[in-house]
């Protein structure tokens, strides 16, 4: 189990359970646990996503979309079933949130997902967990099956006359079948590629029912969100940004760690007061502000505050809330590449401009980095990017092309060091531990 | 759906709500570059070609996934959209062979048009292309993985077209790849569809890669030898060391009936024509008893003088004639007439493969029963009783899938055996071989149930569907047929098709190939105006059909049998000695059981290698055009002509051609061409008299239409290649009374061709026999 961290400045919500056996179904209850899905099965619907509406929850996903109002869009008649789907696929690198929920307190996704259930009207929730978690489901497992035994889920949960059911699966290891319909598709035990949009999952989902899928934080904010009343949520983070998240702080930091910390928190101050600063008294190369498809912010603008708007002003992105601290050892061609390797390498291959772009992209990258680069290839570098940009089939193409484009632009320099046979600059220097965590 | 009007390039455009973006612009003229999109299957958006802007959305949008909408704003040609296709361009040749100089789409490739057109001629790129070796998937399919675009065309048109599901992605990333389901082999159909719809040469018929350059070849488009479908063809052809060579079959331009659509027998089983066994000399017995070669001279002479002289002595009574199921409605037309004109018999018949007679005889005073192909895709609702589509069919399994897939058609299936078809079916009963007569009694009301619920059930349900097309296989016959025809007339607008196996067989029927019917099924004993027409030597009562034929000749009493693209000592499992005291006359492509026990054997043309005119078992007539050329063969018709002529026939009286003008029997290749029949129709146009030689087709054509009221249609659009539907009576034509002949037993012989077989014909494609053995091989290592 990963060492837990901590910071006074923290505020500890959806990770309040972390450390203290609410794995256990009675330790979790001691703890709070469920009484927020009984009050929702007891004020109904309308009164849960009103909660959600007022607690300025967004998405946790990446997106930042505002919970309460993607659950409202979910038709209330349908034929066909309607489903809850938890996105526990987490595989943005720098990203690693997910992995101690449902290492810590699998029971608040189950309750969330309840609730969620409860508000659009489904009778049944999946929980996907990412394919290299396989040895989460375990303890998945277990808590939903400890949650049936308690009358929690299956017919009549707590009593009532509702219904709700939870399975949980996992991927195969596909960083793309983290896109929503690429894990509807994968649920459904197809290839793990993306559906046209519209239709929209929230009305045509998995199998073709309306479906509302959430990130696992996002699902675990939920009960907290309503046993504190949506207004109290909202007021602890920024303007139209309610609440705390869970932020992956990563690389030449001090401390490393998950920090949950309010909405709008401080760039420059997560990683120097939480983080405890760059590593050995170095220099701050560069941040990557929210998971590695996120364009990078130079030193001088992290003086932001972390929210979904305040981050975009910047140029960048919230994204999935991996924080990657880079110091003055990088080599910022050596980073584009190893970014792009994991986009090549995760790219589903269904549309032509990521399928192509991200694998060309990694073979000039490769070689210019190994010193054989010529001039042209910087500006084709650009290109290849800017060409995918906004013109792929879903957005892992962007996501391989906007780091890109920053990387060009904000470090050319760099990539002009490594023209005519000179050697990377960094080789020497280099650490022995991987620029990712 | 109401009309939506948008503006596409400052142009106000409108088409039906609903419709897709790109659709709307193509009929608006508005070019829109796609790959991955294909009418009538399913949507794609991966090559993201067809990008759009539209306004008031951010992004660039995707013209094959998004539907019109009232007051759209759009812009297809912008500089960035022409850079965003450029760049997507560059892409896909980045990793792209280029090959194009050895490539069989070379000069037919998409890619390579697109190229030309955006401008993706400069490159960036310097690191080496990604490369995999070419595979053989089957004994037809090849593919070459480098040159894939991944535009998923294949597979869409596998699974949704074909229900063959045969291929799919693998892997993912810069590595997926097409790949097949038998790991590394196809088990599938073979129809070739994918290679036909790959925009690039990743999918290469075994048939046809490395041989030509499309340019090279000379393009014809006919009518598919095979099936009673009759699907529109183009063959690519190149000159041989003796004649025309085919090496290509498809039908890209989607002309004519079937669309793109095209079986494994119409794409590839033509290579029957190149068969080393084939004759291309006439051959006379000898003095041993030995088939020896000879000259056309002789040979027509010899086979003249003998008929001439036994239909003296011996009467026409003593002499049969066998006609064709794939030859042209001019032939079949021609032989009978000759048969009853010039040998003085109606001792005529052919290989029957659907009961016709019975089916006119039913619908006799109906007008626009008999439904076209076409009406297979559009028909709200198909009742299908017997047969097997897939097998014997396969445009028709084509047309019924499409129609399920796109209009939500429903089909009720009928049969003794669990066809394919029943996946795509609203319902299947299964009933026992023996009850389809008793079924269709039943659906008449005229029988007490023997059958379940489901049976009654179904009957109910039908009993709601206006506009249903009743499609009957040949399990039914004769009264079984009367009584579904009588069921189904209780119905509202209901349609018929009756299903007959080969290329003509239906043509065979419409024109008379018949002891006791005439063309367009008139009884021989009600002749009307073919009394006069036929002459005096036309014999008043009906003659023998084929079994009958064949008996008689056992007994002996057969003096001549002139048989005509036929093989009925194989087909009718004829004892060698039962033919030995008939004087045999046989017309065959192939030394066949039946040309082995010849007198005289005269080598013939294919449907490929002349013109003329079909009917398909649904009664749509296309025009065949001379494709082919072979030296040393000649047509049906000639040939008939030819022994006419030796036998001091009239050949005006036999061939109506340009009245007035004097026969040429030197000119018998110009007019095969077809270019004849162009031109005459120009001269008729232009009140000028045509000049014909007695082999034009048309001449016969011309006959035919005169006689045959339901053969009445636009020799114009007939011309022009569009099929034209006749219906199988007339409201004129009143069938009287058909003799007992027509039912017996064995009157009708169904085929029971599969996929991979085609009648005698098929026995000597190279290439359906290879894929018919492959699959057996296959079928036999899953047995064990
Ligand atoms: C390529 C790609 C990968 C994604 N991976 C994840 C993921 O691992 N976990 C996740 O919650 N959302 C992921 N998303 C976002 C989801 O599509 C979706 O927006 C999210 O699950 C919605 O949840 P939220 O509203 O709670 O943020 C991914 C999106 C893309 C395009
Ligand atoms: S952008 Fe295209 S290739 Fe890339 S993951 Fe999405 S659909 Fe697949
Ligand atoms: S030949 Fe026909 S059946 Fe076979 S894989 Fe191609 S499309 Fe499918
Ligand atoms: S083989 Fe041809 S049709 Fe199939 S995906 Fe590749 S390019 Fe498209
Ligand atoms: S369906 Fe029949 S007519 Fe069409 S290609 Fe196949 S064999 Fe020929
Ligand atoms: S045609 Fe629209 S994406 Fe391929």
């Amino acid at each position: 189990m990963p060492t837990l961290v901590s910071h006074p400045e923290e505020v500890k919500i959806v990770s309040s359970r972390f450390g203290k056996g609410a794995t256990d179904i009675e330790r979790y209850i001691e703890l709070d646990g469920y009484q927020a899905a009984r009050t929702a099965v007891e004020k109904g619907a309308d009164w849960v996503i009103a909660e959600m509406k007022t607690s300025g929850l967004r998405g946790r996903g990446g997106a930042g979309f505002p919970t309460g109002m993607k659950w409202s869009f979910v038709p209330k008649q349908s034929e066909k079933p309607k489903y809850v789907l938890v996105n526990g696929d987490e595989s943005e690198p720098g990203t690693c949130k997910d992995h101690l929920i449902f290492l810590h307190d699998p029971h608040t996704v189950i309750e969330g997902t309840i609730i969620a259930g409860l508000a659009i009207g489904a009778k049944m929730g999946f929980i996907y967990l990412r394919g290299e978690y396989r040895y989460l489901l375990e303890i998945m497992e277990k808590a939903i099956a400890d949650a049936y035994a308690k009358g929690f889920l299956g017919k009549g949960i707590f009593g009532s006359q509702i219904d709700f059911d939870i399975i949980s699966h996992t991927g195969a290891g596909a960083y793309e079948v983290g896109e929503e319909s690429a894990l509807m598709e994968s649920l459904e035990g197809k290839r793990g590629i993306p559906r046209i949009k519209p239709p929209f999952p929230a009305v045509v989902g998995l199998y073709g029912g309306p479906t509302v899928i959430n990130n696992a934080e996002t699902i675990a904010t939920v009960p907290h969100v309503l046993r504190m009343g949506g207004e109290a949520y909202a007021k602890i983070g920024s303007e139209r940004n309610g609440g705390t998240r869970l932020f992956c702080l990563s690389g030449h930091v001090e401390r490393p760690g998950v920090y949950e910390l309010p909405m709008g928190y401080n760039l420059k101050k997560m990683i120097y007061e939480i983080g405890g600063g760059i590593r050995g008294g170095r220099q701050l190369k560069a941040v990557v502000p929210g998971g590695s498809s996120t364009p990078v912010l130079l030193p001088n603008e992290i003086d932001i505050g972390m929210d979904f708007d305040q981050v975009g002003k910047a140029g960048s992105m919230l994204g999935s809330g991996g924080v990657v601290v880079l110091d003055e050892t990088v080599c910022m061609v050596e980073f584009a590449l190893r970014t792009i390797k994991f986009y090549q390498h995760e790219s589903c291959g269904w549309c032509i401009p990521c399928r192509e772009g991200t694998d060309w992209l990694k073979k000039t990258l490769t070689r210019f980095h190994a010193g054989a680069g010529v001039a042209k290839d910087i500006d084709n570098i650009r290109y290849l990017a800017e060409n995918m940009l906004g013109r792929t089939f879903c957005p892992l193409g962007d996501a391989a092309a906007m780091p890109t484009i920053a990387f060009v632009k904000k470090f050319r320099q760099e990539f002009e060091d490594h023209l005519n046979g000179k050697p990377c600059a960094y080789a020497k220097q280099k650490m022995q531990e991987s620029v990712l965590v | 759906m109401a009309d939506v009007t948008l503006t596409v390039d400052g142009k106000k455009i409108t088409a039906p709500a609903g419709t897709l973006l790109i659709d709307a612009c193509r009929k608006a003229g508005i070019e829109i570059p796609a790959f991955c999109y294909y009418p009538g299957l399913s949507l794609q958006a991966a090559c993201r070609m067809c990008v759009v802007r539209i306004e008031k959305i951010p992004k660039l949008q995707t013209a094959c996934t998004t539907p019109v909408a009232e007051g759209m704003i759009v812009a297809t040609d912008t500089d960035e959209i022409k850079q965003s296709r450029k760049a997507m361009l560059q892409l896909v040749l980045a990793n792209h062979p280029l090959d194009c100089p050895v490539c069989d789409a070379g000069g037919e490739c998409e890619l390579q048009d697109m190229t030309f057109k955006y401008g993706a001629a400069d490159s960036n790129f310097v690191d080496v292309k990604n490369h995999r070796e070419e595979q053989q998937w089957s004994p037809v399919v090849y593919f070459d993985r480098p040159r894939c675009i991944l535009c998923y065309r294949c597979v869409r048109v596998c699974g949704e077209g074909m229900d063959v599901w045969a291929l799919g992605v693998q892997n993912r990333g810069v590595s997926s790849v097409i790949a097949p389901n038998g790991g590394d082999h196809l088990d599938c159909e073979e129809c070739g569809m994918c290679i036909d719809i790959c925009p690039v040469g990743a999918l290469t018929s075994d048939t046809y890669r490395y041989k030509t350059r499309p340019w090279e070849m000379t393009h014809v488009s006919t009518i598919c030898t095979h099936c009673g479908d009759g699907c529109k063809t183009t063959l690519g052809l190149r000159s041989s060391s003796d004649g025309m060579e085919i090496i290509r079959g498809d039908n890209r331009d989607k002309s004519g009936i079937n669309g793109d659509f095209l079986c494994v027998k119409g794409r590839y089983a033509f290579d029957f024509a190149n068969h080393k066994d084939r004759l291309t000399q006439p051959l006379l017995r000898n003095a041993e008893g030995k088939l020896v070669p000879a000259s056309w001279e002789e040979a027509l002479t010899f086979a003249g003088q003998r008929l001439h002289e036994i239909r003296d002595t011996r009467g026409g009574e003593q002499i049969g004639v066998i006609g064709s199921n794939r030859a042209t409605n001019e032939e079949s037309y021609l032989l009978q007439k000759f048969a009853r004109s010039v040998l003085g018999t109606n001792n005529i018949d052919h290989h029957r493969t659907a009961d016709y007679v019975s089916f006119a005889k039913a619908l006799a005073g109906q007008e626009q029963r008999a439904a076209s192909l076409r009406e297979a895709e559009t028909a709200p609702a198909i009742l299908l009783i017997g047969g097997d589509p897939t097998e014997q069919h396969p445009m028709l399994a084509w047309n019924l899938r499409t129609n399920v897939r796109h209009n939500r058609a429903r089909i009720y299936v009928v049969n003794h055996q669990e066809i394919k078809l029943r996946r795509q079916a609203t319902s299947f009963l299964k009933i026992s071989a023996e009850n389809y007569s008793a079924f269709t009694r039943f659906l008449a009301g005229e029988e007490n149930s023997i059958f379940g619920a489901e049976a009654t059930a179904l009957r109910e349900t039908l009993a709601t569907e206006p506009n249903l097309l009743v499609i009957f296989g040949s399990e039914l016959r004769g009264a079984a047929i009367e009584a579904l025809v009588r069921y189904g007339l209780s119905l509202p607008d209901t349609k018929f098709a009756c299903l007959g196996d080969y290329v003509n067989s239906r043509g065979a029927a419409d024109m008379g190939l018949y002891p006791d019917m005439l063309p367009g099924y008139v009884p021989v004993q009600q002749p009307g105006a073919f009394a006069t027409e036929y002459g005096e030597r036309f014999p008043a009562a009906p003659g023998l059909d084929l079994p009958s034929m064949l008996d008689v000749a056992a007994r002996g009493n057969l003096a001549a049998l002139y048989v005509v693209g036929s093989n009925p000592v194989h087909r009718y499992g004829v004892a060698a000695a039962s033919l030995k005291n008939t004087f045999l006359i046989v017309q065959d492509m192939f030394l066949t059981e039946t040309a082995l026990l010849a007198d005289v054997v005269l080598p013939i043309a294919n449907l490929y290698e002349k013109a003329g005119t079909v009917t398909n078992t649904y009664g749509d007539l296309q025009l065949v055009r001379k494709a082919a050329d072979r030296a040393g063969v000649r047509t049906d018709l000639e040939l008939i002509v030819r022994l006419a002529d030796t036998m001091g026939a009239d050949v005006h009286a036999l061939v109506p051609f340009g009245q007035g003008t004097r026969a040429d029997m030197g000119q018998s290749r110009g007019a095969q061409s077809g270019e004849a029949d162009r031109h005459a129709v120009w001269l008729a146009a232009q009140n000028l008299e045509p000049k014909l030689s007695p082999f034009d087709p048309s001449a016969l054509l011309d006959e035919i239409q005169r006689l045959i009221p339901s053969y009445s249609f636009s020799r114009l659009e007939l011309f022009a290649g569009n099929d034209q539907h006749v219906q199988a009576t007339s409201k004129n034509n009143a069938l009287v009374q058909i003799s007992n002949l027509s039912q017996r037993p064995d009157g009708v012989l169904p085929s029971m061709d599969t996929l991979f077989t085609s009648g005698t014909m098929g026995r000597y494609s190279s290439k359906l026999t290879e894929v018919h053995d492959s699959r057996n091989k296959e079928i036999l290592v899953a047995a064990n």
